[in-house]
């Protein structure tokens, strides 16, 4: 059984455990739809070296707790995991998971997407960037994108 | 009192992680964002942000939010995660 359905960590983690996890002693439900997050080489057109991911202690849980509860409200779903990593990540570096089960596809897949994008626009993270441009590295907060309010708007 | 915190790149523009203030001298979230600007140029111009997002006890809020004391109350860019 899934112990908790929310972690902040620095530490990586392991796709198949959190599978694992989602379908231990679980035999009502027959699908499982995982989500993960990885850190892109380029953004903007520029070298990305390293991403640095901040949060705010308490709130972040609090509000992933929320968006979890909302999917539930929405869809039959089973069992939930969130990951979200913190602190110093390089290239490749998984940041990001959610996993969802549920008896049919179809609510495991839509909550699954409501949930990673309530999450984008919700919960109290910040990326810093670490660029290369022609030699010369610089840092900077990213701006969060319109694009993602969008996407999250058409869920209400 | 009221604890006044602040996250990522604002953070950094004020240099400045958290403070308080005596909760007689604000009754809303826009009464702090007001006390905060009028300490001097650099935080005036921070807060002239209107994209800044405000909590109150980890829940997200608008300026018109009620504050007393023991409140918690956060200041933060808009959220990038994920």
């Amino acid at each position: 059984m899934l112990k908790q359905e929310i972690s902040i960590q620095t530490n990586d983690f392991s796709l198949a455990d959190e599978v694992a996890l989602l379908e231990e002693d679980n035999l009502t439900d027959g699908a499982v739809v995982t989500f993960t997050g990885r850190v892109r080489n380029n953004n903007n057109g520029n070298a990305v070296t390293t991403l640095t991911l901040e949060h705010y202690p308490g709130m972040t849980e609090k509000s992933l707790a929320k968006i979890i509860m909302q999917a539930k409200e929405r869809w039959q779903i089973g069992r939930v995991k969130v990951i979200h990593r913190i602190g110093e990540l390089s290239i490749g570096d998984q940041i990001v998971f959610v996993g969802v089960t549920s008896k049919h596809r179809q609510d495991a897949f839509a909550a699954n997407e409501f949930i990673m994008d309530y999450l984008k626009v919700k919960a109290p993270f910040w990326k810093k960037e670490q660029i290369t441009d022609e030699g010369k590295t610089s840092e900077n907060w990213l701006d969060a994108k319109n694009s993602d309010t969008d996407k999250a708007d058409l869920w209400s | 009192m009221i604890k006044i915190v602040f996250f990522a790149a604002l953070r950094e523009q004020l240099d400045c992680a958290e403070l308080s203030l005596p909760a007689a001298d604000a009754k809303t979230v826009n009464d702090i964002k007001q006390l905060l600007s009028d300490r001097n140029e650099q935080w005036q111009q921070t807060f002239s942000n209107t994209s800044l997002l405000s909590a109150v006890n980890h829940d997200m809020v608008d300026g018109t939010h009620v504050v007393k004391s023991g409140d918690e109350v956060a200041f933060f860019p808009p959220v990038t995660g994920g």
